[in-house]
C-alpha cells in the first residue's frame, strides 16, 4: 500500500526526461549573458555618466512604452486578442493633443478666462486639459471600435478577431494618412509647456537655457519627470482599480472564465467594454507624453512604440499589470542601452532577440503563470 | 480609361487563374497524357499570350506580366504559410522574413556572377549542402541520445551550422577565384555568364535560397516552436522585423555592400520569365499536395487538432511541427528568389514587418486549410490591391496607396464578418483533392508487413 504512493508522488523515482546534456544549453545562454554583462559594465567603469545618461534615457522610453503595454495586456488578459489597433489609438492621443495645442491653443485656455491665474497654474492646467481631451478622444474610440468590429466577432474563431485587428490598425493608420486627416508628413510637435532642464553634478542644478550644461554632468527634464510620475501613477491607480473595486473584480472574473462570470450576474460585454476604454486612456495619456518627450508625429508614429509594448506585455507575463510595467522598463533599457553602445538601428533587433530568449527561458513571460492552452 | 484598363486586366488574371485551375482538375486525372497535355497546353498559352501582339500591343502587357509573376509568388508564399497555420495550426508571421532571405540571397548569388563573381553562388551552394548534411548527422546524434533539452539541440545545431558556414567560406573564395576569370573578364563577357549556363545558376539561385531560408528556419524553429501559439506569432513577427534590420544594413553590420542597406538592392539581373514561374509555382503545388495527402500530412493535420491526442498515438509533436514550419519557409524562400528576379529591384521597404500580414491575410481570405483557396486568394488580392492603386491613381494622384489602404481593411471586417472562414472554407479542387483510398486485402500486403518484422528482428 505504502510503496505505490511513495513511488507516485517522490518525483527522484520519475523518469524525468530533456536531462541529458543540458549543460549544453546552459553553458549556451551563459556565454550570452556574461557577454552582455561585460559589454554593460566595461560602459559602465569607462564612462559613468554617459551610462547614467543613457540609463535615464531608457527609463523615460521605458515609461512610455508601460503606459502602452497596459492596454495590450489587460485587453489580451480578457478577449485573447493581441489588439493591434492598439498602438494606432496611441497616434490618435498624439494627434489630439497636437491640434488642440497648435491649432486651437486649449492650453491657454485658463490665461483667457482668469487672466490673474498664476504661470505655473496656468500651464498645468492648460496642459491637464489637453490631456484629458486627449484621453477622452481616445477612449471613445476604443469603445467604437470594440463596438462596431470586435463585439461581432465575439464567438468567431480567433484568428477572425485578429484580422479584424490589423484591419482596424490599417484602416486607422491610412485613413490618418490622407491629407485631410493628417497626412502622412512628419509634422513638428509644439509643446504645451516650456521645458525645464536639470543636471546632476555634485548636486542638482538647472540648465540655464541656450547654455550647454557641463561636461560628465547628466541631464533630465520636467518631460523626464513628468513620464514617470504619470506612469507610476498611472500603475498605482490600476493596480487599485484591479485589486480593490466592484469593476476591477469583474475584470479578473470574466479574464478567469467569461461564462461563469455571465452565470455570476457580470455584464461581459461591458466589462470588455470597459477594459479597451482604459486602456484607451492610457494610450492616449502616453500618446500625448511620447509626443512631448520625441516632438515629432506621423501618421504611423504608433507602429514601433505599440510593438514593443506588446512585446514588453509579453515579456512580463501577458496578462498580467506588474509584468507590463517591469517587461516595459527592461523593454526601455535594453533599446537605450543598444543605442547607445551598439548601434541605433539594431534597437528593433535587439528588443526582439531579448523577447525569443526570456521566451525560451521562460515561456509564460516574467510574471506570468503557466497557462492551460485553450485552443 | 483607366477603369477600362483595369477591366480588361482583370478578365485577363482571371482567365489565366481559370486556365490554372483547369490544369489542376487536368493533374487529377488517372491519365498521364491528360496530366502532361495539361502542363503544356497552359503554359503555351500564357507564353503566347505572353509573346504575341495584336494591333501594335501585346495581349499580356508588362503590367499583366508583372501582376501574374507577383500573384504566383504570392502563392508559393501563401501556400508555404497553409501549410504552417492552415494544416499545422502554428500561427506564423515570420513568412514574410522567409521570403526576403529568399529574395536577397537568390538576388545576391545572379548579382554576383553577373558581375564576374562566382563566390556567391559557391559560398551558399556549398554551404547549404553542407549545412544539410550537417543537420541531418547532428538529428541522428541528437536522436541517438535523447532527453537532450531543446536548448541544448539548438546550441548543437547552431555551432554545427556556423562551422560548415565557415568551410564553406573558405572553400567556396578558393574555387570562386579559380572560376572568375570564365565567367566575366574586364574586356569581354565569359560563356558562363549568358545562355543557358546562366539559366542553370538563375535556377540553382533559386534552389539554394529556398534550402537556405528552409535551414535558418529549422534553426529559428527548433527552440521557438515549442511556444503556445500567439507567443510564436510574436516571435515570429520578430523575426520578420529582425530580418527587415538586418537588410536595411546589409551594407554596414551584414559584408554585403552591394545590397546597398536602405538604399536598395539595384542591378539583379531580370531571368524569371513564365516559364521559371509556372516551374517553380507548379512545383510547389505538386511538393504541397503530395505533402497534405500522405502520412506525413496526416500527422500534420492530427497535430493541429489534438497534440495530446497525437502524442498519444507515438507522433513526435515537435518534430512534426518543425517539418511543417520548414517545408512552409523552403516555399516562402522559392518565392523570394523568383520576385527578386522578376523585378530586379529589391528594397528593404518591400520586407517590412506591415507587409508581414499579407501572406497571413491571403491564406485566411481563401480558407485556412484549403490549397486551393489560397491559390485563388493570392491571385485575387495582388489584383485588387494593384488594381485599385490604378484605379485611384488615375484620379488621386500621391494619396493613391493611402486610400488603397482605406479599402482594403473594410474588404477585410466585411469578409471577417460575414465569412470567417475565408472564401472557400476547406473546399480543395481536382489535383488538391484526396484521393479516395481503396482498400486493398492482398495477400502481399500481409507478406511485406511480416517481412518488416523479420527485419527488426534481426536487428
Amino acid at each position: 500500500m505504502q510503496p505505490a504512493i511513495t513511488s507516485q508522488s517522490s518525483p527522484s523515482k520519475v523518469h524525468r526526461p530533456k536531462q541529458r546534456l543540458a549543460w549544453i544549453g546552459q553553458g549556451f545562454l551563459l556565454v550570452l549573458v556574461i557577454g552582455i554583462v561585460y559589454v554593460v559594465a566595461s560602459n559602465l567603469i569607462k564612462a559613468p555618466t554617459l551610462f547614467g545618461q543613457i540609463v535615464l534615457s531608457g527609463l523615460q522610453l521605458g515609461f512610455v512604452y508601460a503606459l502602452i503595454a497596459l492596454g495590450y495586456t489587460m485587453v489580451y488578459g480578457i478577449v485573447k486578442l493581441i489588439n493591434f489597433a492598439h498602438a494606432d489609438v496611441f497616434m490618435v492621443g498624439a494627434f489630439v493633443s497636437y491640434y488642440a495645442v497648435a491649432r486651437f491653443s486649449m492650453h491657454q485656455w485658463p490665461v483667457a478666462v482668469f487672466p490673474g491665474i498664476s504661470p505655473t497654474m496656468a500651464v498645468i492646467i492648460g496642459s491637464g486639459t489637453v490631456i484629458l481631451l486627449s484621453m477622452i478622444v481616445c477612449t471613445a474610440l476604443a469603445v467604437t471600435m470594440e463596438r462596431v468590429a470586435y463585439r461581432p466577432l465575439r464567438d468567431a474563431p480567433r484568428i477572425a478577431a485578429l484580422i479584424t485587428a490589423i484591419g482596424v490598425s490599417f484602416f486607422l493608420e491610412y485613413f490618418g494618412a490622407l491629407s485631410f486627416v493628417f497626412s502622412s508628413r512628419f509634422i513638428p510637435y509644439q509643446r504645451p509647456f516650456e521645458v525645464v532642464a536639470w543636471y546632476i553634478k555634485d548636486g542638482i542644478h538647472l540648465v540655464v537655457p541656450g547654455q550647454a550644461p557641463p561636461a560628465q554632468s547628466i541631464t533630465f527634464s520636467n518631460i523626464f519627470l513628468i513620464i514617470v510620475v504619470a506612469s507610476i501613477l498611472v500603475q498605482l491607480v490600476l493596480q487599485y482599480l484591479v485589486r480593490r473595486t466592484k469593476i476591477g473584480i469583474a475584470m479578473r472574473a470574466t479574464s478567469f472564465d467569461k461564462q461563469a462570470a455571465r452565470l455570476m450576474g457580470i455584464n461581459v460585454d461591458q466589462v470588455i467594454s470597459f477594459t479597451f476604454a482604459i486602456g484607451a486612456a492610457f494610450a492616449g495619456l502616453g500618446g500625448v507624453l511620447y509626443a512631448v518627450a520625441y516632438s515629432s508625429i506621423y501618421s504611423q508614429l504608433g507602429l514601433l512604440p505599440g510593438l514593443k509594448a506588446f512585446v514588453a506585455a509579453v515579456l512580463g507575463g501577458i496578462g498580467s499589470i506588474p509584468g507590463a510595467f517591469v517587461g516595459a522598463l527592461i523593454m526601455g533599457q535594453a533599446e537605450a542601452l543598444t543605442m547607445g553602445y551598439i548601434s541605433t538601428p539594431m534597437r528593433d533587433a535587439v528588443a526582439f532577440s531579448i523577447l525569443i530568449l526570456v521566451l525560451l527561458v521562460r515561456p509564460t513571460g516574467i510574471f506570468g503563470e503557466p497557462e492551460k492552452e485553450k485552443a | 480609361m483607366e477603369l477600362g484598363f483595369l477591366v480588361i486586366s482583370i478578365v485577363k488574371i482571371f482567365i489565366i487563374l481559370a486556365a490554372i485551375y483547369g490544369l489542376l482538375w487536368a493533374l487529377g486525372h488517372p491519365r498521364l497524357w491528360v496530366k502532361l497535355a495539361g502542363i503544356v497546353v497552359v503554359f503555351g498559352v500564357v507564353q503566347l499570350a505572353l509573346s504575341i501582339s495584336v494591333g501594335g500591343s501585346m495581349i499580356m502587357n508588362d503590367f499583366d506580366k508583372g501582376l501574374l509573376f507577383q500573384a504566383a509568388t504570392m502563392a508559393m508564399v501563401g501556400l508555404g504559410l497553409n501549410l504552417i497555420y492552415g494544416f499545422n495550426g502554428q500561427f506564423s508571421l515570420g513568412q514574410w522574413g522567409f521570403y526576403g532571405i529568399g529574395a536577397y540571397a537568390a538576388a545576391d548569388i545572379t548579382y554576383r556572377w553577373v558581375n564576374g563573381d562566382a563566390s556567391g553562388l559557391l559560398v551558399l551552394g556549398i554551404g547549404v549542402l553542407l549545412a544539410g548534411v550537417m543537420i541531418l548527422w547532428i538529428g541522428r546524434f541528437i536522436r541517438k541520445y535523447r532527453d537532450i533539452p531543446v536548448l541544448s539541440q539548438f546550441t548543437l545545431y547552431l555551432l554545427g551550422t556556423l562551422a560548415t558556414g565557415f568551410i564553406a567560406l573558405l572553400i567556396g573564395t578558393a574555387i570562386a577565384s579559380g572560376i572568375n576569370p570564365m565567367i566575366k573578364t574586364a574586356e569581354s563577357i565569359g560563356p558562363l555568364a549568358q545562355g543557358l549556363p546562366l539559366q542553370i545558376v538563375f535556377f540553382l539561385s533559386i534552389i539554394f535560397a529556398g534550402i537556405f531560408a528552409a535551414e535558418i528556419s529549422f534553426l529559428f524553429g527548433l527552440p521557438v516552436l515549442t511556444l503556445g501559439s500567439d507567443y510564436f506569432g510574436i516571435a515570429t513577427l520578430g523575426f520578420t522585423i529582425v530580418v527587415n534590420v538586418l537588410m536595411v544594413n546589409t551594407d554596414t553590420i551584414l559584408p554585403f555592400p552591394e545590397m546597398r542597406g536602405g538604399r536598395g538592392m539595384i542591378g539583379i539581373p531580370k531571368l524569371t520569365t513564365w516559364f521559371w514561374a509556372f516551374f517553380f509555382l507548379l512545383a510547389v503545388i505538386i511538393i504541397m499536395r503530395n505533402v497534405i495527402h500522405s502520412t506525413t500530412g496526416r500527422t500534420i493535420m492530427s497535430v493541429r487538432e489534438d497534440e495530446t491526442a497525437s502524442r498519444a498515438m507515438g507522433i513526435d509533436v515537435a518534430g512534426t511541427k518543425l517539418l511543417a514550419f520548414v517545408i512552409g519557409s523552403l516555399f516562402a524562400g522559392l518565392g523570394g528568389g523568383v520576385y527578386a528576379h522578376y523585378i530586379g529591384f529589391l528594397s528593404p521597404g518591400t520586407f517590412d514587418f506591415l507587409a508581414a500580414f499579407n501572406p497571413l491575410i491571403i491564406v485566411v481570405f481563401g480558407g485556412l486549410g484549403s490549397m486551393t483557396g489560397t491559390i485563388a486568394a493570392a491571385f485575387g488580392w495582388t489584383f485588387f490591391l494593384e488594381g485599385l492603386l490604378r484605379v485611384f491613381l488615375g484620379q488621386m494622384g500621391t494619396e493613391a496607396p493611402s486610400w488603397r489602404f482605406v479599402f482594403y481593411p473594410i474588404s477585410l471586417l466585411l469578409l471577417m464578418l460575414l465569412r470567417p472562414q475565408g472564401l472557400l472554407g476547406s473546399i480543395e479542387w481536382g489535383f488538391l483533392k484526396p484521393e479516395i483510398i481503396r482498400p486493398r486485402l492482398k495477400p502481399e500486403a500481409v507478406a511485406v508487413g511480416s517481412s518488416v518484422d523479420d527485419r527488426q528482428g534481426v536487428k
